[in-house]
């Protein structure tokens, strides 16, 4: 694609990225921020073209290492962003319903406590 | 195994770039954000395997295996997550995806003689180590793992310059002469960009700092698809860009600040004079009892959350004790701050979490003129959003940030762990206010005990 054309794509991409989240309440920033985190994660797509082009080991290993982490953006920020619009949407489930559901969450947080050192370990591996 | 003709991958991509548009225009609204998050996903997915189809590549069961770790390591941690530290962990997956750009960028300057795809090249190597090593320091921040004042030194601007002069000249070595060597050197200058950037931040600015990496991260993600000649990597790494610079901008306003001042308030000096001295100026201390009668026997009583509560895991306490106020006839509602917590919409999460209805929920814009007929409003571990310095001391950090104006109300309460200033190091002037009184201790145990002397009355 010649350099015009690129420009043309970025230029277009810029407005619709603009327009898209221009009115958002502040409740949301933190989910979208989250979302729009998890979208450039497709870096995945990057890290596996130059993996799947290397020959030299060093090449090939670097290039494995990018793609640990594009994965880590891309899957992690996708779940993650769901965990924070699961708690949101807890409160516009009828009575009843939400209360059973919200039951699995609090274990889910409270299991959250001892898991978490081994939590924090494995993100240290994913730096 | 036949290969995606061009047009077919070109298609595919076009359909994937179409599911991230959909995904972001889903998020901004609360009734479509959770399918549209869902559509981002398969958009990503089916990016991920039309790649595979695409190409003749080697290493496939490497690079599957690769995907596996990345996989193993990232959904436990997302799915297990304390809700308090969520945003620690958003910082976290921005700066891998930026150390992801950068390393794919250095692996294809030996592949490209064109001084603008170097120029590519140059630009997603810097942006990459800058997000990656800022976003490293903002979650120290987050975490208390590193001070949560703004990080300054003598001569910080200076080195800041040579950083920024040196990494130009390296840049331009690299476009030109293509070497190795100067494109690492960019690496760790940009690494150093990063951190120069970031430790200047005063603590309540830190979510705004997040977002602003995570639309240099999407500049970074663009750069590179016109390094690899990949339209979809241009697309959504661009639309990141631009959308998270708006979300930056609209999250700053949010605070009443500029992003500019953010980033570069501290260096003006004076900002945070007074903040680091505990005050030894009296305050009134209370009783759980005491505070039971307050609330107890009031018309009208407004609790504010703050990050105290969510650290404390106090949530279902206090909407039990706003259960039980509501049933002695009680006017309860929670007064929302937008950036109450470390993230804005924290306390929405937080108190949505334990079934508070959404009707008690008032926003700030909302509730503020009601302050005035309030009787007691109950401060549960919040500080910044309530401080009046904000209105009233143009030379601090927070002034011009919208607050909840409960020095209005007649009486206030504050549940506080200690008189430590707040995550912005301010001292708040509130809490020698002569109608003003202080409960210490865990906002959760100090909800409990109140919630019991309630029911006692």
């Amino acid at each position: 694609m010649g350099p015009v054309a690129l420009l043309t794509v970025v230029v277009l991409a810029v407005f619709v990225g603009f327009e898209v989240v221009s009115k958002v309440t502040s409740k949301l920033h933190t989910p979208l921020m989250s979302g729009a985190n998890a979208i450039h994660g497709i870096i995945l797509v990057g890290a596996i073209i130059v993996a799947g082009a290397a020959s030299d080991p060093w090449v090939l290993g670097i290039a494995l290492l990018a793609v640990v982490l594009a994965t880590v953006n891309l899957v992690g920020g996708f779940v993650v962003t769901d965990r924070m619009l699961e708690m949101f949407s807890a409160h516009k489930r009828p009575r009843t319903p939400a209360r059973t559901g919200t039951a699995p969450a609090g274990g889910t947080a409270g299991a959250g406590h001892p898991n978490d050192g081994s939590a924090s370990d494995a993100a240290g591996e994913g730096r | 195994m036949s290969l995606l003709t061009p047009e077919w991958t070109a298609l595919l991509y076009l359909a994937a770039a179409v599911c991230f548009i959909l995904a972001l225009k889903g998020l901004s609204s609360p009734r479509t954000a959770r399918r549209g998050n869902a559509i981002g996903a398969a958009g990503a997915l089916l990016a991920v395997i039309t790649v595979f189809f695409s190409a003749r590549l080697e290493n496939i069961p490497l690079i599957l295996v690769a995907i596996v770790v990345g996989s193993v390591i990232a959904v436990p941690v997302a799915r297990r997550v304390q809700m308090t530290q969520m945003p620690q962990l958003v910082a976290l997956f921005n700066g891998v995806g930026g150390g992801a750009a950068a390393l794919v960028a250095v692996l294809e300057l030996g592949h490209n003689e064109d001084p603008w795809v170097r120029l590519a090249v140059v630009f997603t190597m810097l942006v990459g180590a800058v997000s990656f090593a800022g976003s490293a320091v903002t979650v120290g921040k987050l975490q208390e793992l590193i001070s949560t004042r703004p990080l300054l030194f003598p001569g910080m601007p200076w080195v800041m310059g040579a950083v920024l002069l040196g990494a130009v000249i390296s840049g331009a070595l690299v476009v030109l002469i293509g070497s190795l060597g100067w494109s690492l050197a960019l690496l760790g200058l940009g690494l150093a960009a990063g951190l120069l950037l970031v430790l200047p931040v005063g603590g309540a600015d830190v979510p705004i700092v997040i977002s602003l990496l995570n639309a240099f991260t999407g500049l970074a993600v663009a750069a590179s698809g016109v390094v690899l000649g990949n339209v979809l990597l241009l697309v959504a790494g661009t639309l990141v860009g631009a959308s998270g610079t708006i979300l930056t901008k609209v999250m700053a306003s949010a605070m009443g600040r500029g992003v500019a001042g953010i980033l570069f308030g501290a260096f003006k000096g004076g900002s945070t004079a007074g903040s680091t001295a505990l005050s030894d100026r009296p305050v009134r201390c209370s009783s759980p009892e005491d505070v039971a009668v307050q609330l107890g026997y009031a018309q009208r009583v407004v609790i504010v959350p703050g990050y105290g509560l969510a650290v404390a895991q106090g949530q279902h306490t206090v909407a039990e004790l706003a259960t039980a106020l509501a049933a002695r006839g009680v006017d309860v509602v929670f007064a929302i701050h937008p950036v109450a917590g470390r993230m804005p919409g924290h306390m929405n999460v937080l108190l949505a979490e334990a079934d508070v209805p959404y009707e008690s929920l008032r926003e700030l814009a909302e509730v503020n003129p009601e302050f005035a007929t309030t009787d007691v409003a109950l401060v549960v571990g919040a500080n910044d959003v309530v401080n009046p310095a904000a209105k009233s001391s143009p030379g601090s950090p927070i002034y011009g940030m919208p607050i909840l104006e409960v020095v209005q109300a007649q009486q206030v309460v504050f549940l506080k762990r200690s008189m430590r200033p707040g995550f912005a190091g301010i001292e708040n002037e509130l809490l020698h206010d002569p109608k003003t009184t202080l409960l210490f201790g865990d906002a959760k145990e100090s909800l409990a005990r109140v919630l019991g002397a309630v029911k006692a009355l």
